[in-house]
């Protein structure tokens, strides 16, 4: 977890630069996510496009254009607090009620050191790394911390379209939206987007998916 | 054919009958041990009896089924009540089995599976339990037949492949079977021992006791054969149970697995809805040159059975019957895919493999020499685990030689794995989305995992360690214009 800061920095950055290129420069798209008349690169695909562009371990797609909504920090924030204090919790009250062995002290500060840190860092890293784009061909998501996931979605397999406001995500007026395909191996989820951008982005799909013709399997 | 049906009648006397089997051992107990005739333990006997009786009438005055234009429906359940309905449309293949009890009543129980998309599908199939053997068939033309979609074919019935009695020297080659033996023994023993019988003091315990006078290499020994002699025994056992009378055939557009000596079973996969197929090699068959396909279609269950279309066999046969079960799906092509040769991965794809071996292994290592300074009695644990070390190095050699991948004009091919090896090939087409991941690790190397997500099988089909201009390529190819938004999507519909 202490080696947090440097990922960010380091083999990570790679992405991270691409995104505030100037081919990611879609952040201003934000405020209008589902416009589908907004002019935006025509191809996922770097290379061709930009041959200086030369990203020699990430993939060469250019991160998908938008970001999720700026809350999302304030929610990965507290669901990493809401853990650590889990965590932190029942040792507390051992080491206050019972009076644990003196090496549980040592624990629970690590813990707390460890919560604090993660939620220092850790969240403006995966607002950074996490974004979403809908094209006309595919729903494309970029998620993930650790391990990195890209996910790609073509609008003709998608079959349901869910909009989710957890309890957190309600507090802080935000909503997810999954995707899913016929595949039993996890839908596409969009994260913490604004409530109502979610709901548009979902009809739009829903509207979009409704017209094609096949059972998607 | 719109009425509600019900299950055959003679469920009325199977189906207590074979909760009765089950309940035998609880019944014997009641009624055998104990002292004196105590009348309490016959009335409870009665009592279970009448109770089980009566469950069976009541499942089978509540269970109504019936087949309409678009749906199949099945309603069940007194207290809880379920209703059950899948779209014809979406049903992918229909299994009919049948206990040996069930055969003598000469029923049959049919299981739809349907595609479903998420929750439905967790539900595994809608279960007729059971129908008349003579109806099961019929269920099952009338299930899979989507009506006019297809024109009417004369009725063929085209032989693919059939059992051929060498092969049950794969059998102890299996995993699945030694699990089956597990199972066996376990059982023989729970039954003894429900029974009051103690097999430990009647035969473990003289045995054990000879055993510790003789030398300890002898004692391990004899043990070990004598648990490999009932390993290949079982084994055999369970495959020719499982396998009797096995065939694999085409008949209308679909596949037949049928198979069984005892319980007879009988797989029906709706051509149009086979994805691919994989062939799998687990280590202990691939030692013997022995593989097995299976088939990918949607709304297979996922046991480890579920979808295969031969016994384990000659790693050729598993090859001809794979090729053979795709021939109709792109007539004109030459359809080989899971012999096509594979495209090998990058060197940094070995170095991976090899430290996700090496790393844990030496770690244990260290772990062992520390034992053994703090308790010197453990002396001789490190030298043991260092010998795992070059295992490690041989089992990571393997998996690497395993990866491949390569693009033929219809399906995707990959290969993985050293303990569990599979050439999956999945038709192009029937990739519904991607997934790419990159750990750490990965990034390092420059490596990342491209997963081709399906509606078949297990869902999604990993090409491990590839390098990421590779795996972009391999979208693109696969599936043109979905990154690059210039294709045009009524093109691919």
């Amino acid at each position: 977890m202490g080696s947090a800061p440097e990922l960010a920095e380091s083999p990570m950055g790679s992405a991270t630069q691409l995104a505030e290129s100037p081919m990611g420069s879609a952040p201003e798209l934000a405020e209008s996510p589902v416009g589908t008349g907004v002019a935006r690169p025509p191809s996922l695909l770097l290379g061709q496009h930009d041959p200086m562009q030369t990203v020699p371990t990430a993939l060469p797609l250019r991160p998908p254009a938008h970001r999720v909504d700026p809350r999302a920090r304030t929610w990965w924030l507290l669901r990493g607090l809401g853990v650590a204090a889990g965590i932190a919790l029942p040792q507390l009250v051992v080491a206050l009620v019972l009076g644990g062995p003196g090496w549980l002290w040592g624990t629970l500060g690590a813990t707390v050191v460890v919560g604090l840190v993660y939620a220092a860092v850790v969240p403006g890293v995966l607002f950074r790394i996490h974004r979403w784009e809908v094209t006309d061909e595919a729903v494309y998501t970029l998620s993930g911390w650790l391990v990195r996931e890209w996910r790609i979605a073509p609008i003709s397999r998608v079959q349901t379209v869910d909009t989710e406001h957890g309890p957190l995500q309600q507090l802080l007026g935000l909503a997810s939206v999954t995707v899913t395909t016929a595949s039993a191996r996890g839908p596409v989820v969009i994260r913490a987007l604004a409530a109502g951008d979610a709901a548009e982005l979902a009809r739009q799909l829903t509207e979009t998916t409704q017209a094609m013709p096949g059972d998607a399997t | 054919m719109t009425d509600w049906r019900r299950l055959d009648p003679r469920m009325l006397v199977v189906a207590p009958a074979r909760a009765l089997v089950r309940l035998v051992p609880v019944l014997l107990v009641l009624l055998v041990t104990g002292r004196g005739d105590d009348p309490v333990r016959l009335w409870i006997s009665a009592g279970i009896t009448v109770l089980v009786v009566l469950a069976g009438i009541v499942r089978w005055r509540t269970t109504k089924y019936r087949i309409t234009p678009e749906r199949v429906e099945l309603h069940s359940g007194w207290i809880r009540r379920q209703r059950r309905s899948v779209p014809r449309d979406r049903i992918r293949t229909v299994d009919l089995t049948a206990t040996p009890l069930h055969r003598l009543f000469r029923l049959d129980v049919v299981v739809v599976h349907a595609a479903g998309t998420g929750v439905e599908h967790r539900h595994g199939g809608l279960e007729l339990d059971a129908v008349a053997a003579t109806e099961g068939e019929g269920l099952r033309a009338e299930l899979l037949d989507r009506g006019a979609a297809r024109p009417a074919e004369p009725s063929d019935e085209v032989e693919l492949a059939r059992l051929d009695w060498t092969w049950v020297r794969f059998a102890p080659l299996t995993f699945s079977a030694l699990a089956g033996i597990g199972a066996v023994a376990a059982a023989a023993f729970n039954l003894a021992g429900e029974l009051g019988l103690s097999p430990r003091r009647m035969a473990v315990d003289a045995v054990a006791a000879r055993l510790s006078n003789a030398p300890l290499w002898l004692a391990i020994g004899i043990v070990g054969l004598a648990l490999l002699a009932l390993a290949v025994v079982g084994s055999v056992v369970i495959f020719v149970e499982r396998w009797w009378g096995y065939r694999l055939l085409r008949e209308n557009g679909r596949l037949h697995v049928r198979r069984g000596l005892l319980t007879t079973r009988s797989l029906t996969v709706a051509e149009d809805r086979l994805r691919g197929v994989g062939v799998h090699e687990p280590l202990l068959l691939r030692a013997g040159r022995g593989a097995q396909t299976r088939a990918l279609s949607t709304g297979l269950g996922r046991n480890a059975q579920s979808g295969a279309l031969q016994p384990p066999a000659p790693r050729a046969e598993a090859h001809r019957v794979a090729a053979a079960a795709l021939a109709r799906l792109h007539p004109g092509e030459a359809p080989d895919p899971t012999r096509a040769t594979l495209h090998r991965h990058p060197r940094a794809a070995l170095r991976r493999r090899l430290s996700r071996a090496l790393v844990p292994v030496a770690v244990l290592v260290v772990a062992t020499v520390v034992v053994g300074r703090v308790w010197p009695a453990w002396d001789w644990l490190w030298p043991t685990a260092l010998v795992l070390l070059p295992l490690a190095a041989l089992l990571a050699w393997d998996r690497y030689r395993a990866l491949g991948h390569t693009l033929t004009p219809t399906y995707l091919v990959s290969r993985l794995g050293g303990f569990s090896r599979r050439t999956v090939a999945v038709q192009r087409t029937g990739i519904v989305g991607w997934r790419v991941r990159q750990s750490v690790f990965q990034r390092r190397a420059g490596l990342v995992t491209l997963e081709a997500v399906t509606a078949a099988g297990d869902g999604g089909y990993p090409i491990l360690d590839v390098d990421p201009v590779t795996a972009v390529d391999l979208v693109e190819q696969t599936t043109p214009g979905l990154l690059s938004a210039a294709g045009s999507r009524t093109a691919r519909a």
